[in-house]
């Protein structure tokens, strides 16, 4: 209160009065206003609270986690879904082992070496990959990999799919961190005679690399979720897969779906406590993935000051 | 210039036109892909609303699942777009800073959903718990037909309706965040000005922060209209489509969109000259996301330069 009072100007100020209607009208966009970030948040929370009220009753239990569901029947409980975990890591790891470099190397490309028009036209494009559809994706690799090479559906088609809807987002968080890399660091190794690739792979990838690593996390977490690919690009299994170049395999997502399809899928059946047992072994995996991210992220913050 | 950077030159600038060149493959595999059997098709492939990919009798065309993609994600954009101004009004302009961060965090985490965990929560918890509303809207006011009584049995559950609402919640986090990015860069002098003069918070926003913002504004919900457009397993769950019937404008009828239609009829794609007809499909939602986004991108790009 003492603080207020020192702020009081010893005169009052000229243009005080706000007319009615004026603050009427403030009134309500304020409102309005705060209304509107409190319906946003409704749906996160009843979402999650879906999720883990509903996912919880299997997810305790080792052989959750260990498991396939290979050897129970569809309405029988028990079994785990380590097929689909294992499926969704997988597919997830070889997707980031194609889209990380690629998108790396586009990253440093705009960064280091991109002027004129190819650099423009690459910006953008990168910035339209990123609206394609997964849908779109999946049909691509399916129109390329499997009708136009005579492939089979597999794991590593569904990788494929990923790493189009994985690139874009690889792109920007990369390219963003190697921007705040200060030019000093890369003039110094210029001015010692150190070759422009030789500057960019010992001093300005290693200064941004935590943060790189944190925007690929993120991607990765993205792309497990996607659903589109798998149905189009693979077969589900419930047995374990190891083989990701073939047979069916599982993944979370794919998992779910199958079950719903497949299962009468009502409150208390066991397609129900499978569902939302790996709907919640999902959401799991990405908050976890997302967190390591915002670890990696914050250890390259102080470096933007 | 040395052999060193001269490879690292290549391989970078390499990704870059790689990248560039995707969106084009896609086009172009889709393109070829669907080329037999737009021939084969009996019918008009635009103006059709049949879907029959019987390979000896092809009669397939866009009309309804083209109706139902745009009419599902008009309705989406039309309960986005306020909502998100809202919150990205109130992140920028009214949370105190040290709340802003977190607020802005929890918005994102929408986007970290899977999109098929809103598909499960969409059908199975929020339909039902809407039902009511949706019913009493029918009742009252099912006069105007964009209220009519659908043919969506037993209850007012897979509709179009819902499916808007959850696809709304899917693209709030896109529209938000990008706008929250615009309307933080209103120039400070413009604010500080508003203020001088007297002007309400409300009045600051009015004159400055928005028509600043405007444009990214728009931008952004063009974006968010893109992602709703290619949405596909969310849609496929809770669209329950009565086969071969016409579009109607009701909303509390069901329906396919593009992606949904493609999701849920994947087994179809192993026959060969059935794929070409969802292929050719798949194609025309790309084409209309491509168009979407790049008008999104360029009204963005306008206001960055």
């Amino acid at each position: 209160m003492s603080t207020t009072l020192e702020k009081t100007p010893a005169t009052t100020p000229a243009f005080q009065q706000v007319s009615m209607a004026r603050k009427v009208k403030n009134g309500f966009a304020t409102a309005l206003i705060w209304l509107s970030f409190l319906i946003a948040v409704v749906p996160l929370v009843w979402l999650l609270a879906t999720v883990v009220i509903n996912g919880v009753k299997r997810i305790p239990y080792s052989n959750w986690w260990t498991e396939d569901f290979g050897s129970v029947l569809s309405d029988e409980v028990g079994g785990g879904v380590a097929h689909a975990v294992i499926g969704s890591v997988l597919q997830g790891l070889v997707c980031a082992i194609i889209a990380v470099p690629i998108g790396m190397l586009v990253a440093i490309y705009l960064v280091e070496y991109g002027r004129g028009k190819l650099a423009k036209i690459t910006t953008f494009m990168v910035d339209i990959l990123s609206g394609v559809p997964s849908i779109v994706a999946a049909l691509f690799i399916y129109a390329l990999w499997i009708t136009t090479f005579g492939l089979p559906r597999s794991g590593f088609a569904v990788s494929l799919a990923l790493v189009l809807l994985m690139i874009p987002v690889v792109v920007r968080s990369s390219e963003e961190m190697l921007r705040i890399v200060p030019d000093d660091l890369r003039e110094a190794s210029y001015a010692l005679g150190v070759p422009k690739w030789k500057t960019i792979m010992k001093i300005v990838l290693p200064t941004a690399l935590s943060g790189i690593i944190g925007g690929i996390m993120m991607a990765l977490a993205r792309v497990m979720g996607e659903t589109a690919p798998l149905l189009v690009l693979v077969g589900y299994s419930a047995y374990v897969n190891w083989d990701i170049f073939g047979g069916e395999q599982a993944a979370l997502p794919l998992l779910m779906n199958n079950e719903r399809v497949s299962n009468p899928f009502d409150e208390g059946t066991v397609a129900f406590d499978r569902i939302w047992g790996a709907a919640l072994t999902l959401v799991l995996i990405i908050a976890i993935v997302n967190l390591l991210a915002m670890l990696f992220a914050r250890l390259v913050a102080p470096k933007k000051k | 210039m040395r052999p060193g950077d001269r490879i690292f030159q290549i391989l970078t600038t390499g990704a870059g036109v790689f990248v560039v060149s995707l969106i084009g493959l896609i086009g172009l595999f889709l393109l070829v892909q669907a080329i037999p059997a737009l021939q084969a098709d009996n019918v008009n492939f635009l103006t059709s609303q049949v879907w029959q990919t019987t390979p000896d009798d092809m009669r397939f065309g866009i009309m309804g699942l083209l109706l139902v993609t745009v009419y599902s994600s008009l309705l989406a954009l039309i309960i986005a777009m306020p909502i998100s101004l809202g919150i990205a009004l109130f992140l920028t302009q009214y949370a105190p800073k040290r709340l802003a961060r977190p607020f802005a965090y929890v918005i994102d985490l929408l986007a970290a959903v899977p999109s098929i965990i809103y598909g499960l929560w969409g059908l199975m918890v929020f339909a039902p718990a809407i039902e009511p509303f949706s019913q009493w809207v029918n009742d009252t006011f099912s006069w105007i037909p964009l209220f009519a009584a659908g043919n969506v049995s037993p209850d007012l559950r897979g509709t179009i309706f819902t499916a808007g609402i959850v696809l709304a919640v899917m693209i709030l986090p896109i529209i938000t965040s990008l706008s929250r990015e615009v309307f933080e860069r209103t120039p400070t002098p413009h604010i500080e000005g508003a203020l001088a003069l007297g002007a309400t918070r409300w009045e600051v926003i009015r004159t400055t922060v928005l028509p600043f913002g405007k444009a990214g504004y728009i931008g952004a919900s063009m974006l968010g209209l893109g992602r709703a457009l290619g949405e596909t397993i969310a849609l496929a769950i809770i669209l329950t489509g009565a086969v071969g019937r016409e579009f109607t404008w009701s909303l509390f009828d069901g329906g396919a969109t593009f992606a949904s239609k493609i999701a849920a009829d994947y087994a179809e794609l192993n026959n060969e000259i059935s794929a070409g007809a969802y292929i050719a499909a798949g194609l025309v939602l790309f084409l209309l996301t491509l168009i979407v986004n790049f008008i999104a991108r360029s009204v963005i790009a306008k206001k960055g330069d």
